[in-house]
């Protein structure tokens, strides 16, 4: 085609830099500097090219530079496939594209390149301001390609009429968005850089990895419970159980044989609620103790942790229902029982001693050795903080003799530590505690510092029993939350500051604006889709349906904007219908008008056939040529033409 | 094979698509029913990156790459609507023709016009190969495309089938339509580069200078030209005005330079088509050097005169001679 080969204009240049320009800022923290860097350069180069009215670079140099760039992005990352490395490589190739705008097909290309790094930017980042930036992107680019078009418009122009055709495309946007029929992914494999670097409990808890997560106010999962909220302090969110210690750390003990399905009777009241949890690239799911039911596509380890067969990479919303009072592992194995009795040969001398003690006087009683355990605990007067001090070989001791400061993770493993020495089965849980009812949804917000570890003790003839040893010093971080249960003037994170009331009250509206995105937005899933399907009366729609009702409603659309786009066709020239009027009425006397006869010709013309009405013709036609061609018509010309019209009866 | 069997059914089409015989009647309004849409090359880029996208954004599970594709899916909708509005009910007629030498190139003149209150923006009207004429309407007015076709024979050159698109806005969708209008040019036979001097022989070959015009009668003036007689310069109406050209008298009567170009004086051996050519290189001559001619053609007999009326009597006489037949 002529078109497609036709050269970049000056103005055109312009559009494809600001577009570039907008669809590559917004991944600068993404790509590395240098990359940045080379692209900035790219980029002022094609401004003074544009500017100056340089020649482009050569082919050769530009095929240099693409080698350069390619290898500069396998070189830093060891691939060019993946997420960043493919970002990084379609910034390259926007960056020299840019170097080498010769044909209007080449503005095309810089405009797509630019859509798919649009893409790219939700892979990092989905939140409202991202949407709102990517959405001026997409204004700038569809300008942009209008410029391409027909370069003669100035910008505010070209803007303007991108604007309104992307809000003609808004209709079929929100129809697709919500019919479209969803395929949950992945469709292949993701590469695992997607979740490097997730802020989130891990499987291993040692002193200090708790606290380290007391400093992020970064939301773990929301939770909407179906009727009351349960008290602050039953607020257990289960998460990895660990048995096994090495000395300094708990690890995940690797559970064979979980549960298919809930292996303890209901007691009790039960709770319903469901969880949006936040994707943190692992297998476990967050239950309320103990879970009642199994979300799908999970199971429940042998301790009791519901665990998802998929790693969670994605937002992930599960219906769940908890029964605060079961009563778990009546009949544990007896495999399961010594795993949580074993310690390391060796290290902290002074709570075994204590735990032999224990054990000598209560032998098998393992509820009078649990009373003996937390009075002891209460009686060192131990402090919760959120800086404890270093610690040396031997942990427990040193937390509960010496330093006596510590964070949940310390309680939790002393305590453990001190019934397994005293010969009673014991295991940590760490999960979330507790959590903040924002009052704008009413969804409770669990966010990173809630994190929190507890013990888990067993007692024969009365299961697995929870015993929370950081209650015992700091009543309450449980009953109330941490901010309370911490010493004045400790760096909290902003959120969980007790003070700031108007600050917090803001940034719950805003959290709950970010909820109802997650939600409804990003969260809107196959399941979310076949829900909204069934309350609309589409019981059990499969793709097939769904495609028919898509393509009614855009049908119904496409009608409608082209009735819109076409509307002026309907309205004619008021002046022009009057004239028409006038002229077939003379034509029934046979004075037919041609279509190229000026108004004043064809007048004289009739008025010579007509005499008797010569002077109201000459009348008719000079309001009208006036109305049509004159450079001021008067402002009621056209009744004055419209009311001699029709008394006109020749 | 493969270009050939594509231009036929490119053909059948068209002919297909035009629906009525050429040429149609004036004006020709450019309905929904004739105008056609399809993507561009760069269309189908589009479609093809939005289908990338939409396969990334499935399977990352990006909700906000769902609404980008379907957001510009929706544009490319909204692009078809607009690309076809643009081309949509304009409405054409046959403007000029000039006439032309064979050989040179026809213009032929359209008028669009747009009944509508918005600009139509870069229309391209183009026949067959020929290099495309772009415009734009403006609300309620009218333009006029003129479109160069090479004239290669004598006769009538009815004006060709013409192809008028646009792809504004978004360059992703083409709108096109064609059209058959009622426009000839009249194209003269080509002025032979070599031709036999004018027949200065002959009953009226009189008078004594070959530059002279009749020295009888005063008839009017003209422009000078370099070959004037000086005698013949108007000086008291040179005198007249300030800084005029200078112009010649100009006289006729019995006396004037009087020629006959008669068919017959060429010898047999010249054809058609060069005793065509041939005359019409002396008609042109004599034009210039101002004699009153006349011309015996088999049909067609002119009295002797002179001007642009004559000429194109005569031209006009040339073209069409036998063009019946043809």
């Amino acid at each position: 085609m002529a078109r497609a080969s036709r050269p970049v204009s000056r103005r055109q240049a312009w559009w494809l830099l600001a577009t570039a320009l907008a669809a590559s800022l917004p991944l600068v923290p993404q790509v590395p500097p240098w990359l940045s860097l080379a692209t900035a350069t790219a980029f002022i180069w094609r401004a003074a090219l544009t500017w100056r009215q340089w020649h482009l670079p050569p082919r050769w140099l530009l095929v240099l530079l693409v080698i350069a760039g390619t290898a500069g992005v396998v070189l830093q990352y060891r691939t060019i496939f993946g997420r960043t490395p493919g970002i990084a490589m379609l910034v390259v190739f926007l960056a020299l594209k840019l170097l080498e705008l010769r044909a209007a097909r080449d503005a095309v290309a810089t405009a797509l390149l630019c859509y798919f790094l649009v893409l790219g930017q939700f892979l990092f980042t989905q939140t409202i301001p991202t949407a709102i930036l990517a959405g001026l992107t997409v204004l700038i680019t569809t300008a942009a390609l209008l410029a391409a078009s027909d370069d003669r418009p100035p910008p505010q122009q070209q803007l303007r009429r991108a604007a309104l055709m992307l809000a003609q495309a808004l209709p079929f946007m929100l129809l697709l968005f919500l019919l479209f029929p969803r395929v949950q992914g992945p469709l292949w494999g993701i590469p695992q850089d997607r979740f490097s670097a997730v802020s989130g409990l891990s499987d291993t808890l040692s002193p200090g990895s708790i606290a380290q997560l007391s400093q992020s106010d970064a939301v773990a999962f929301r939770v909407r419970f179906k009727g009351e909220v349960p008290p602050q302090s039953q607020l257990y969110w289960r998460g990895p159980v660990m048995s096994s210690f090495d000395g300094r750390s708990w690890r995940v003990t690797q559970t064979s044989g979980a549960y298919a399905e809930i292996p303890y009777a209901g007691v009790g009241a039960s709770v319903d609620y469901e969880v949006t949890l936040e994707p943190h690239g692992k297998f476990w799911l967050f239950a309320l103790e103990l879970p009642a039911t199994l979300p799908p596509n999970s199971a429940l380890t042998s301790d009791y942790q519901p665990i998802a067969r998929q790693a969670v990479r994605n937002r992930l919303r599960y219906a769940q229902r908890a029964w605060p009072e079961a009563v778990a592992g009546v009949n544990e194995t007896p495999r399961m029982l010594r795993d949580a009795l074993t310690l390391p040969t060796d290290g902290n001398p002074r709570m075994r001693a204590i735990g032999a003690a224990w054990r000598t006087q209560h032998g098998d009683d393992g509820a009078a050795i649990l009373a003996a355990a937390e009075d002891f605990f209460a009686r060192q007067l131990l402090i919760y903080t959120l800086n404890p001090p270093l610690l040396g070989p031997d942990t427990v001791d040193e937390f509960l003799f010496d330093t006596k400061r510590g964070f949940c993770e310390h309680f939790a493993a002393a305590f453990v530590f001190a019934l397994r020495a005293a010969g009673v089965p014991a295991r940590v849980v760490a999960g979330y505690q507790g959590g903040e009812v924002n009052p704008v949804d009413g969804y409770l917000v669990v966010r990173q510092y809630d994190a929190h570890a507890w013990a888990e003790i067993w007692i024969a003839g009365r299961g697995w029993i929870r015993i929370d040893p950081t209650a015992i010093s700091a009543p309450r971080r449980v009953s109330s939350n941490l901010a309370a249960a911490i010493p004045a003037g400790e760096g909290l994170p902003f959120l969980a500051r007790a003070d700031l009331a108007w600050l917090r009250e803001l940034r719950h509206r805003l959290d709950a604006v970010t909820n109802g995105w997650n939600q409804w937005v990003l969260g809107y899933n196959p399941q979310r889709q076949r829900d909204l399907l069934a309350t609309l009366g589409m019981s059990e729609p499969d793709w097939r349906s769904m495609t028919a009702v898509l393509s009614v409603l855009c049908g119904g659309v496409m009608l409608g904007l082209t009735a819109w786009i076409l509307r002026k066709r309907l309205r004619i020239d008021p002046a022009l219908a009057a004239w028409r009027r006038f002229t077939a009425r003379l034509a029934r006397r046979g004075i037919v008008w041609r279509t190229w006869e000026g108004p004043l010709a064809f007048a004289e013309r009739a008025a010579r056939h007509i005499p008797t009405h010569a002077e109201r013709i000459g009348e008719i036609a000079a309001l009208y040529a006036r109305l049509r061609y004159g450079p001021a018509p008067q402002a009621d010309d056209l009744a004055q033409l419209k009311t001699r019209i029709a008394a006109f009866k020749p | 094979m493969l270009a050939s069997l594509r231009r036929r059914l490119h053909e059948t089409f068209v002919r297909w698509a035009l629906r009525v015989r050429p040429p149609e009647p004036a004006p020709i309004v450019l309905t929904q029913r004739r105008v056609y849409v399809l993507p561009t090359r760069a269309g189908i880029a589009y479609a093809v990156a939005l289908g990338i996208i939409l396969l990334g954004a499935m399977n990352y599970n990006l909700s906000l790459g769902h609404a980008l594709v379907f957001l510009l899916g929706g544009l490319g909708i909204v692009a078809i609507l607009h690309t076809f509005r643009n081309l949509v009910l304009v409405s054409m007629r046959p403007g000029r023709c000039e006439p032309v030498f064979a050989g040179g190139v026809a213009r032929f003149a359209m008028v669009l016009e747009n009944r509508r209150a918005e600009e139509r923006t870069s229309l391209r009207l183009f026949i067959d190969d020929e290099t495309p004429v772009e415009i734009d309407i403006g609300p309620h007015a009218s333009t006029v495309a003129t479109l160069s076709v090479p004239a290669a024979r004598r006769g009538w050159l009815p004006m060709p089938r013409l192809t008028i698109e646009t792809t504004w806005p978004l360059g992703l969708v083409r709108a096109w339509s064609y059209a058959a209008p009622d426009l000839n040019c009249l194209v003269y036979p080509a002025p032979a580069a070599k031709a036999p001097p004018l027949p200065w022989g002959g009953a009226s070959a009189q008078g004594s200078t070959r530059d002279g015009r009749g020295a009888d009668d005063f008839s009017g003036l003209r422009g000078h030209q370099v070959a004037d007689s000086p005698h013949h310069v108007a000086w008291k109406a040179v005198a007249r005005q300030q800084d005029g050209p200078l112009l010649t008298k100009l006289f006729s009567g019995a006396t004037a330079q009087r020629i006959w170009l008669d068919w017959e004086a060429l010898p047999d051996t010249v054809d058609t088509e060069q005793r065509l050519s041939i005359l019409a290189r002396w008609m042109i001559d004599a034009e210039a050097n101002g004699l009153a001619w006349g011309l015996r053609m088999p049909a067609v007999r002119l009295a002797p005169d002179n001007g642009p009326a004559q000429i194109s009597a005569g031209l006009r006489a040339l073209a069409l001679h036998n063009h019946g037949a043809r």
